[in-house]
């Protein structure tokens, strides 16, 4: 049975709705291309007259956005990898190993999460500052240590691992360490992935807390720049499309090579019980 | 016991790290919020005084709080159900028989949820521009005034609204989808031997099996809502004529700007007591009606 008309109205109706929502995405792109003051014309123009890299230059000459993207990309590595150090050997953890008060801490760890992360903010920065880690990468870095939600994603993953492979490898008289490096981290490869992209979106994409702790123009944080040169630069259009270019293509390049993980990610993380 | 001990070691260092640094400045803030901790006492510890209860009562009088309640609870109240249908459209028009390029499609819809929101935002912000902006211009196309979006209180707040579902529809969507294909084909079949056209099989069949999935996503996503910060943020700076304070703008200008971390652990407390009492009314109220 084959129904052209409606197959049209749905393809139609996809392709109207992923037009509309790249648009903003590939006018970006354009404006950044355009030459100062073309964009800010009527009739808006979709593409640049003569496609031009000066917006860029300036940004990256003039106000040496550079030292903000190297901030932008240590803190997200650095997240990333602390994150994957603190949650998954937690996650395996609360799914295979049996410890007194397990699933009670489990629970109250999952109970926290009603809590929004932002009522900590005035208390840690308090403590950062006694530590005089405010203005430090440290100090950007605290909130993305461990997270429920990682812990949660490594576990609901973890106990698919079956029980007999563990024992067996403690019956041939393997450590907990050695068991967990070489048997439970291949396994849980996957996940780690799902997890280690996860973070480094979310520490890239980050805006509150980066905006609260790094104060100084030479430890900010791509979005934080960005945010503070629009105050100043209001009538710049394709130079702030520039910055936002910048901001945005490499999680949106990341994305896109990982997507598969991404997905899977989210789709544990959004389905909880 | 030794299988104990790993555990316990395992979990120990990730279990550490949120109680240093998230439930001792939870509890700290709590503490906080019932003193007058100011810039005096940011200077010198000892300039501290428990209040009680008087930063909570100040902000009850304060209008800009309540201005600031309101203009988030129009966000959510706006956002949350127009964020929603639109990811469940998209989902539906996604999990279609007929639909071609899928992978494609999911891709592009879900694109702008891995954006940087403060980057997007300046991106709209000149969408959005009442002369050169090609959102006024699309509408004059469709023979539309053009509107003032960021500079009219009336629509600073929708245009905000416009902005997040944009930004977000996508996540959803992708919930939304994985629920729908989970539907077993037999309930469809099933419905249409009964004679159940399109609309009464969207109604009683996928509706009710999606219901306990939209719960979750209604809840989740009002949470999400209620703290929105970087929108007004970057776009309007709580202007014009401060209908775009939101809550945590709010907490923000009054912990981080005026230095006023006592009051600002009260407005976090406000907040986080009302994202609580949605989250449960909305449990409740699904469960009163027969969902879930």
């Amino acid at each position: 049975m084959r129904r052209p008309l409606a197959s049209l109205a749905v393809n139609g109706a996809l392709a109207l709705v992923a037009a509309l929502t790249l648009f903003p995405l590939v006018w970006m792109v354009c404006a950044s291309l355009m030459t100062p003051g073309e964009a800010s014309t009527y009739p808006p123009p979709l593409l640049p007259r003569s496609a031009t890299l000066a917006n860029y230059r300036l940004l990256f000459a003039e106000h040496g956005i550079i030292r903000q993207a190297a901030n932008s990309l240590f803190i997200s590595l650095l997240a990333t990898a602390l994150s994957l150090l603190f949650n998954v050997s937690a996650g395996y953890a609360f799914a295979k190993l049996r410890f007194a008060g397990r699933d009670r801490v489990f629970r109250l760890l999952l109970g926290a999460l009603v809590v929004p992360a932002q009522v900590a903010m005035m208390p840690l920065f308090l403590m950062l500052k006694e530590l005089g880690l405010v203005n430090t990468y440290a100090g950007a870095l605290v909130p993305w240590l461990a997270s429920v939600l990682g812990i949660y994603l490594v576990r609901q993953y973890a106990l698919t691992i079956p029980d007999a492979l563990l024992e067996a490898a403690r019956i041939d008289g393997a450590s907990e360490l050695r068991i967990f490096v070489q048997v439970v981290l291949p396994l849980l490869k996957p996940i780690i992935v799902t997890l280690a992209v996860l973070t480094f979106l979310g520490s890239w994409n980050d805006f509150m807390w980066p905006l609260i702790v790094l104060t100084d123009h030479d430890v900010q944080t791509l979005p934080v720049a960005l945010a503070a040169l629009s105050r100043e630069h209001v009538q710049d259009v394709e130079l702030m499309m520039a910055g936002a270019v910048i901001t945005v293509l490499p999680v949106l390049l990341l994305f896109l090579a990982l997507q598969r993980y991404y997905m899977q990610g989210l789709l544990v993380g959004g389905v909880k019980e | 016991m030794n299988g104990s001990r790993a555990g316990w070691l395992f979990a120990a260092p990730a279990l550490m790290a949120i109680a240093v640094f998230f439930v001792v400045p939870v509890s700290a803030a709590l503490l906080m919020s019932a003193t007058d901790f100011d810039i005096y006492a940011l200077a010198d510890l000892r300039n501290v005084r428990f209040i009680g209860l008087g930063n909570y009562l100040q902000l009850l009088q304060t209008p800009l709080f309540w201005r600031a309640l309101l203009n988030t609870l129009f966000f959510v109240v706006l956002g949350v159900p127009l964020s929603i249908s639109a990811s469940l459209g998209a989902a539906l028009l996604l999990h279609s028989r007929l639909a071609r390029f899928r992978g494609f499609f999911r891709t592009a819809l879900f694109a702008p949820v891995v954006t940087t929101l403060a980057a997007v935002a300046v991106v709209w912000i000149f969408l959005l521009h009442s002369r050169y902006g090609l959102i006024n211009y699309g509408l004059s196309w469709l023979g539309l005034h053009p509107v003032d979006w960021l500079g009219n209180p009336r629509w600073a707040m929708p245009a905000i609204v416009l902005l997040s579902v944009w930004k977000n529809f996508g996540y959803n969507m992708i919930i939304l989808l994985a629920g729908l294909q989970a539907i077993p084909d037999e309930l469809y079949e099933a419905a249409q031997l009964d004679g159940a056209g399109r609309r009464a099989m969207f109604r009683h069949v996928t509706l009710p099996a999606l219901a306990p999935m939209l719960l979750m996503v209604s809840i989740l996503t009002t949470a999400g809502h209620f703290q929105i910060f970087a929108e007004p943020y970057v776009m309007t700076q709580g202007g014009p004529a401060e209908r775009t304070v939101t809550v945590l703008y709010l907490m923000y200008e009054n912990g981080f700007k005026w230095w006023s971390l006592g009051s600002a652990s009260a407005v976090a407390f406000v907040l986080f007591l009302i994202m609580l009492g949605f989250s449960l009314a909305q449990t409740r109220l699904t469960r009163g009606g027969g969902f879930a």
